[in-house]
């Protein structure tokens, strides 16, 4: 079975400066994937060569596409990425704060639907139908996701935890196959974290969206993740179970330094 | 509430106002008798005046903080109020037939002159709506929105100088050039924000107008084109008089079409993601939105309606040159957005009535004409930022839901 996204020797310079080292990583149909690693190891730059914010200097990127067969998506722009299925949320939350819950996840439906400018000044029946389905799909996306009292709240007036919410649900309006979430748990308490537990598990088993992860809280990390991947300094230190992972001497002498390693 | 503090502050404004005043207020050069005279009441005058009015600065300051201390406290706000009387058929039906009876009616109970003003105030109305498009809901800032005005007079000018072409054959080209150069335009900004974005907009805006006062052969230049056909009704031709309330009822029918469409536009797919668009770039493109395309549609749609516009002015002065599309009318536009609300159309709308009406109504204080309508701005500027009417986010109602407020404060 072939993976639903798959990294190879993936490198990114930024002038001087490797942030990514050949790089290899493969997602797996159904499983949640962390990503972890010190600051600057160069996660934010691998979900931003991914999603096409960033055009990688070298190596390849992979998705599955409905024949079966492997498509390469290197320097594709970002909104072309969304449309094949991948989706993303930002490690320092980007809502659109002027607008309403409701028109935040509306928006992630955009590349779903289709009417044009003059099916918005005409209104034809298609136009009218496909914005109701907008609205109720977004209506029961938010239920899903627990917001659906803020429905017409706007973005920047949400608790700090609701908005990182608000971010995987405006992600999953796009129906991903595979959704990157770069530090959903930054900043919430531990009764939210255990509430985005339940959450990310369940958007995988239930929906089947298969889930890249990049978390610095370990706890939920553990807890969540079917494999981890442990980067330092761009490069690949680590791969697997979360107990494989967690007694590595490598990954420990990455995250503590020299003298605990031994 | 006026405290110490407050009082210090004032004093020392009217002694700065004082000293920088002091050289014209105060001295005065008779060359007749060659003496100097000293008015040093002047100086009185302006000490006090500035004093008194830094108080009231400082107090109304101080109250705006405060409203926005504790929410709630003031319920001054003029958007739940409009919404409330929108939502109101009891009472918005009244005041809009009222609305009808006077605009249909105006034209038979004031002068000419006052025809030609509310008509000038109609199509910077629907300038504003175009603008209103690119800056209010896409966020792009553009300070050469009058060169679309320009194309749009020059193709109606030039059409029926040389072709003999009528005004409703023009009106859609014009609109449609308008669209084909807000494109043009939109294309080598893609990549542009902000003040970059504002730099090149606004020499695109000048570049359109140096043309068309150079390439003589083209545009007749600086002199440009007279005797431009008033447009007919059904091949009949009126007096001027007759032209004029023309004029008026079809800008009337024109700002309606306006905002029939901007309504429309701005609640559909192509509005959210323009809205997007403008609260985060970044976001909008990860959520799938094609910002090329987002940016030129905004582009595009908000010259149409600055090309229609141009098309209507050329017919109605019946005379172009360069000279009317200046820097300034496009900053006049931007000012009617800004000081009406950005994105609201119903504040765009009294904006442009505000800026264009309230000069020429106050032409009887002529000096101070421009004094005053920069002090409006100011003013308004500090302390109602969001515009004259901001915008309101539609609701959307369900069953069996609790209701969150979707209203700013």
């Amino acid at each position: 079975m072939n993976p639903l996204l798959k990294v190879s020797k993936l490198s990114m310079d930024f002038g001087g400066l490797r942030a990514l080292d050949s790089l290899d990583l493969e997602i797996r149909e159904g499983e949640v994937l962390a990503v972890i690693g010190p600051n600057g190891a160069g996660k934010t730059t691998l979900f931003n060569c991914i999603t096409g914010i960033y055009e990688p200097s070298g190596g390849d990127i992979y998705i599955s596409n409905a024949g079966g067969g492997m498509e390469r998506i290197n320097g594709l722009l970002p909104n072309i990425i969304t449309k094949k299925g991948i989706a993303r949320t930002f490690q320092n939350i980007r809502l659109f704060p002027n607008m309403t819950v409701l028109e935040n996840v509306m928006i992630g439906r955009h590349c779903r639907t289709h009417s044009r400018i003059i099916g918005a000044i005409f209104r034809g029946r298609s136009t009218v139908q496909e914005e109701k389905e907008v609205v109720r799909k977004s209506r029961e996306i938010l239920e899903q996701i627990g917001l659906s009292e803020y429905v017409n709240e706007f973005a920047k007036n949400l608790p700090y935890g609701a908005q990182r919410r608000l971010e995987i649900a405006r992600a999953l309006a796009t129906e991903p196959f595979i959704l990157m979430l770069d530090e959903p748990a930054a900043g919430m308490n531990p009764q939210e974290t255990r509430e985005l537990d339940d959450l990310i598990r369940g958007i995988c088993d239930r929906e089947n969206i298969s889930i890249l992860l990049i978390e610095h809280d370990m706890k939920l990390v553990m807890s969540i993740s079917d494999r981890i991947v442990v980067m330092d300094y761009g490069k690949k230190i680590a791969e697997g179970a979360p107990d494989e992972v967690r007694n590595d001497p490598v990954v420990i002498k990455a995250y503590l330094g020299e003298e605990f390693a031994a | 509430m006026l405290n110490f503090s407050k009082i210090k502050k004032s004093l020392l404004t009217a002694i700065w106002f004082m000293f920088l005043t002091f050289p014209i207020m105060v001295i005065h050069i008779n060359p007749v008798e060659k003496a100097v005279e000293w008015r040093w009441h002047n100086m009185f005058l302006v000490g006090a005046g500035s004093f008194l009015l830094s108080l009231l600065w400082h107090y109304l300051i101080k109250k705006k903080e405060r409203c926005f201390k504790d929410a709630g406290a003031c319920e001054s706000d003029t958007a739940p109020f409009l919404q409330r009387f929108m939502n109101e058929p009891r009472l918005y039906k009244p005041a809009l037939s009222a609305l009808t009876v006077i605009s249909l009616s105006f034209p038979f109970l004031f002068s000419s002159y006052q025809v030609n003003i509310m008509t000038t105030a109609l199509m910077y109305a629907v300038l504003g709506l175009g603008l209103n498009i690119v800056v209010g809901l896409a966020g792009l800032l553009d300070l050469g929105y009058v060169a679309f005005y320009a194309v749009g007079a020059y193709s109606y000018a030039l059409l029926n100088h040389h072709f003999g072409l009528g005004f409703w054959t023009v009106l859609p080209v014009g609109a449609l050039l308008g669209a084909l150069f807000g494109i043009l335009l939109g294309f080598p900004v893609l990549r542009l924000r902000g003040d970059y974005l504002a730099i090149v907009t606004l020499g695109f805006g000048e570049i359109i107008r140096l043309i068309l006062e150079n390439w003589n052969e083209f545009s007749f230049g600086p002199s440009g084109i007279a005797n431009i056909a008033r447009p007919s009704f059904f091949g009949m031709q009126f007096p001027l008089k007759g032209a004029t309330i023309y004029i008026y009822f079809l800008m009337i029918a024109l700002a309606l079409f306006t905002v029939f469409v901007v309504s429309r536009l701005q609640n559909s797919r192509i509005g959210r993601a323009w809205e997007a668009l403008r609260e985060d770039e970044i976001a909008c493109q990860a959520m799938g939105i094609d910002k090329t395309r987002t940016k030129l549609s905004a582009f595009a749609l908000g010259a149409t309606w600055a090309g229609m516009m141009g098309v209507v002015f050329a017919a109605r002065t019946t005379f172009i040159n360069p000279a009317s599309f200046t820097f300034i009318e496009s900053a006049i536009i931007l000012s009617i957005v800004v000081l009406g609300g950005m994105g609201s159309i119903p504040g765009v709308i009294a904006g442009a009535f505000i800026l264009i009406l309230l000069p020429e109504h106050l032409r009887v204080f002529s000096e101070y004409r421009m004094l005053i309508f920069g002090a409006v701005l100011i003013i308004m500027m500090v302390f109602r930022p969001q515009g004259m009417i901001s915008m309101t986010r539609r609701i959307y109602r369900f069953e069996n839901v609790k209701e969150g407020r979707g209203i700013d404060k």
